[in-house]
């Protein structure tokens, strides 16, 4: 596969180029789930194809195909030049790209168990019982349960003479239940909603969950919101779960710090961001003891914005985004870093598969542990905790947000007082990072994944990585609806 | 793609299964071509295009059944030996039926061929004529110019075998001033269809007029949204209209099939054969499409009923089943929502004092059954005095139950193909709506 890989990239440089890379990317995955007990999903995919990448007279061109003949991957490269040359009828700037030291290398994930090659039978057996599980309290009206695993391999190669051979696994495992009585739907998730939890490691995941010890739970506290009171309305302190927490980083900060989104490329689609350039170094972003950082390698831990490389051959870095409540950083590229003045890009541009232009995305960006207890995070006379994200919008420069969760508590003297439902929440960025009162400490900390997040035209759904520890914050807007 | 190579792969599927002795097989054949100019800054920044294909075959042994699908011609084989595995080794569904026996189905013509050549350079073209507009008018663009191709073939071992070939175009742009924006789109089966120019003067006119945007107070207000705009919101009710949804309890229409939810301006169809609209006629399972009232003047009337709901509720098909295996059962995908006479400025005079929506944003559901959603309005929110424009407006938060909301819709235009960016294209009108509650204002 490199040699075809290198090949290709061979026909692309002899016609011409500036710059040119080429990715081929093979890919399998597998989806199973189960609804109200029975099988409602099973099914594997492979793909394999090649993306080229190619600077011409100034203007990018991009084409991917999966006809790998000699004649397809030509049909590619002229594809590519063709549509190259048309940019150029607008160009306005000279593209740079920053420069990055030539690496040849091969990085394959920490997976202890093949995710797909563990017997079928034995990955529903386990989705079966859970969904069991879920269904023992009577009440409970539909439950689902899912796996998902997915083992991507690219060979990256480019003019400037990287080679790179990199292999990621990814696993998914999710349950939830629902209670539909009297005109009101309530549902509980684990470990999360939409999807559970996803990270770059294998079947150990799922073992980890232990979704088993979990379901009874859910029947019951999805059951029991039908009683509950609706969330108070009011300006009180907030204490987030450290899965909503992560989702509250994903779009109130990991999108907004993406500079291509800053420059206005995304202005169209996913919009722009708060955070001009005039912002660096100078917003007080959040509360002295937020420190978030933009970390994509293997130290951070197996998330899913993990790798060793991006994919335009920048090797994963780790970048201060907050330090001590100051903005600090960006998610650059090798074309965009040059924009903030800096030499090398910090490693963030990737593509959701071989068909798709590798775009500004995010890594894993993670709020640093705290050193509070859990006890110390919740330790207030009167305030709200919220778990589990139920909806989330935001507006399209990442100031005022609006999120939901499947459930909450009201807290009085540190201690859960009484179950609410419906609760939601919502401010505007910077307040609420800046209203910080405690995170709670590395004990707490959870490297969350979004399997989900989409960008770019056309569309690339991309999993991040998150990492968060339960939090509070002081005088948020909170409600029911 | 031609028939004969699709027939000659799905006798190697057929083939092969029949060696591990399976003889129920489904299979789906797809090959296509998309390509997207996309701009922003006044340049062309991002200019792709695409080819695939991809067999995706799916085996029944008994209640069992799974998928495999693969975009290597050279391992057909391997995937129908993948699809048997996994079917032998899945749990089962008591709900599987026997595959699909085919009745005859009308093709329908969405194929032009302009649009499938469609060149890079005539692309950039039109992008750079519709940068040069929205520059002129003082403003920065950033857009797509997208065209493609598609063609799939659904076969199966009962003797069904279905084409569709589709094109398709998409232009849409935004154009954004020192403190404001404008935003169009439009979507055709024919990129000659589209008129780029006229988009992005509306959005440049957009972006001028929303200078210098005022603070509105939040509350509740009469509100003219655009069909883009509609299309996005009332977009978010259609996954319930399905009977797996309400046999499942997770729908909005679950025990209120006899209530009259809507307005009795409210008439919504789902009619894939309609001028304006998109897609192939046969669903998942190869069942043609029927054509669909769903709310007729304000009341529930029908529901898209895939094979395996149709047998449980005692009815026949529709033809709105997803391919199986699934979680959801079927889908609507070709909504038209019966529209009113008036044109937009009559609207904007009915509007009297209120607010103009060109776009809805980041739309997410806060209640599953009352349908509450919240978002934000973006890229041409306007006050309306006396039914005249009179300025921009910063943007709004909105949580709106929109089961409520097509109660409150006062007056329509003509319905029209839209689309936008939170739910699929569709045939609606603009709706004048009283009492729209605008819940929070953002900074711009």
């Amino acid at each position: 596969m490199q040699q075809m890989a290198l090949h290709a990239l061979d026909l692309a440089a002899q016609r011409g180029v500036q710059y040119a890379d080429v990715r081929l990317v093979e890919a399998r995955s597998q989806d199973l789930a189960t609804r109200n007990g029975r099988a409602a999903q099973v099914a594997d995919t492979d793909s394999l194809g090649m993306g080229i990448r190619i600077l011409l007279d100034g203007g990018w061109g991009f084409a991917a195909t999966d006809d790998l003949s000699a004649a397809g991957i030509e049909k590619a490269i002229s594809k590519a030049r063709a549509i190259a040359k048309a940019s150029a009828i607008t160009v306005r700037s000279t593209v740079r790209l920053a420069e990055e030291p030539v690496h040849k290398a091969v990085w394959t994930s920490p997976c202890r168990i093949d995710p797909l090659a563990m017997p079928v039978t034995q990955k529903f057996d386990h989705l079966l019982r859970v969904d069991d599980a879920l269904r023992a309290n009577k009440a409970v009206t539909l439950t689902e349960t899912l796996f998902h695993a997915t083992r991507t391999r690219q060979w990256f190669v480019n003019t400037d003479g990287s080679v790179i051979d990199q292999t990621r696994t990814m696993t998914g495992a999710g349950c939830a239940c629902y209670v539909f009585r009297d005109g009101d739907l309530q549902k509980r998730s684990y470990p999360n909603s939409f999807g559970g939890q996803y990270q770059l490691k294998g079947w150990e995941l799922v073992e980890e969950l232990d979704m088993l010890a979990h379901a009874g739970r859910l029947g019951e506290e999805a059951e029991a919101l039908h009683g509950a009171d609706a969330c108070p309305s009011g300006q009180l302190p907030l204490i987030l779960d450290s899965s909503q927490l992560g989702l509250q980083i994903h779009e109130s900060i990991g999108h907004p710090i993406e500079l291509d989104r800053v420059l206005g490329s995304e202005a169209n689609y996913a919009g722009m961001s708060f955070l001009t350039l005039d912002q660096l170094r100078t917003l007080r972003y959040g509360s002295g003891i937020v420190h978030v950082v933009s970390d994509a390698t293997p130290a951070h831990g197996p998330g899913l914005g993990t790798f060793a490389f991006d994919d335009e051959g920048v090797a994963a870095q780790r970048t201060d985004i907050i330090r001590d409540g100051l903005f600090a950083g960006y998610l650059t590229s090798r074309e965009t870093a040059g924009a903030i003045g800096d030499a090398r890009s910090n490693g963030c541009l990737r593509a959701a598969g071989w068909d798709r232009l590798p775009l500004i995305r995010m890594t894993n960006t993670s709020l640093e542990p705290g050193d509070s207890t859990l006890e110390e995070v919740f330790d207030v006379p009167h305030g709200i905790y919220m778990e589990t994200n139920k909806s989330w919008s935001i507006d399209d420069k990442r100031y005022n947000f609006q999120f939901g969760c499947e459930i909450a508590w009201e807290i009085k003297n540190g201690r859960r007082i009484r179950m609410l439902k419906n609760p939601v929440y919502s401010g505007i960025s910077t307040q609420f990072w800046n209203a910080c009162e405690a995170i709670a400490n590395r004990e707490h900390w959870t490297l969350w994944g979004v399997p989900n997040c989409g960008k770019g035209q056309p569309e690339q759904v991309m999993g991040t990585g998150h990492g968060a520890s339960p939090s509070r914050f002081g005088g948020v807007t909170v409600g029911s609806l | 793609m031609t028939d004969q190579e699709a027939r000659d792969w799905f006798d190697i599927v057929t083939r092969e299964a029949r060696a591990l002795g399976v003889h129920d097989v489904e299979t789906h054949f797809s090959e296509g071509e998309s390509s997207l100019t996309r701009f922003a800054n006044n340049a062309i920044h991002q200019n792709v295009s695409e080819l695939s294909r991809s067999i995706s075959i799916r085996v029944a042994i008994g209640q069992r059944t799974a998928r495999a699908t693969t975009n290597r011609l050279d391992r057909i084989r391997e995937a129908t030996q993948t699809a048997v595995a996994l079917a032998r080794a899945s749990a089962p569904d008591e709900n599987l039926l026997p595959l699909y026996v085919p009745e005859p189905a009308t093709p329908i013509d969405r194929w032009d061929e302009a649009t499938a050549a469609f060149s890079p350079m005539a692309r950039a073209e039109a992008v750079r004529e519709a940068i040069a507009c929205v520059e002129g008018a003082g403003h920065v663009a950033a857009g797509i110019f997208s065209t493609e191709r598609g063609s799939q073939i659904l076969a199966n071992s009962n003797g069904l075998f279905l084409r569709h070939d589709e094109t398709g175009s998409t232009f849409s742009i935004t154009a954004t001033g020192s403190d404001s924006s404008g935003w169009a789109k439009a979507s055709a089966v024919r990129a000659g269809d589209l008129r780029p120019l006229a988009l992005a003067q509306s959005a440049a006119e957009k972006a001028t007029r929303s200078a210098k945007p005022r603070r509105l107070e939040p509350g509740r207000y009469r509100v003219l949204l655009e069909p883009s705009a509609v299309l996005d919101l009332v977009g978010q009710i259609f996954g319930d209209c399905t009977a797996t949804a309400v046999a499942e309890e997770r729908s909005f229409l679950t025990g209120r099939m006899d209530e009259a939810l809507f307005g009795e301006n409210i008439t919504i169809h789902d009619d894939v054969r309609h001028p304006l609209q998109d897609g192939a006629p046969f669903d998942g399972e190869g069942v043609p499409r029927q054509p669909l009232t769903l709310f007729a003047e304000g009341r529930p009337a029908d529901l898209a009923c895939s094979r395996t709901a149709a047998r449980q509720a005692g009815r026949t098909a529709t033809g709105h089943g997803l391919a199986l295996p699934n979680e959801s059962g079927e889908c609507v995908q070709n909504i038209v929502i019966a529209g009113g006479s008036e044109t937009r400025e009559e609207l904007l005079r009915k509007l009297g004092r209120g607010v103009l929506v060109t776009r809805l944003w980041y739309i997410r559901e806060v209640d599953p059954f009352r349908k509450v959603m919240t978002g934000m309005t973006r890229d041409g929110t306007f006050l309306v005095e006396d039914g005249e424009i009179v300025g921009g407006l910063h943007n709004f938060r909105f949580n709106e139950s929109v089961v409520e909301m097509l109660r409150r819709v006062e007056a329509m235009s003509p319905s029209e193909r839209a689309c936008g960016e939170e739910a699929f294209d569709m045939v609606v009108p603009a709706m004048l709506v009283r009492d729209f509650p605008f819940t929070e204002v953002t900074l711009f």
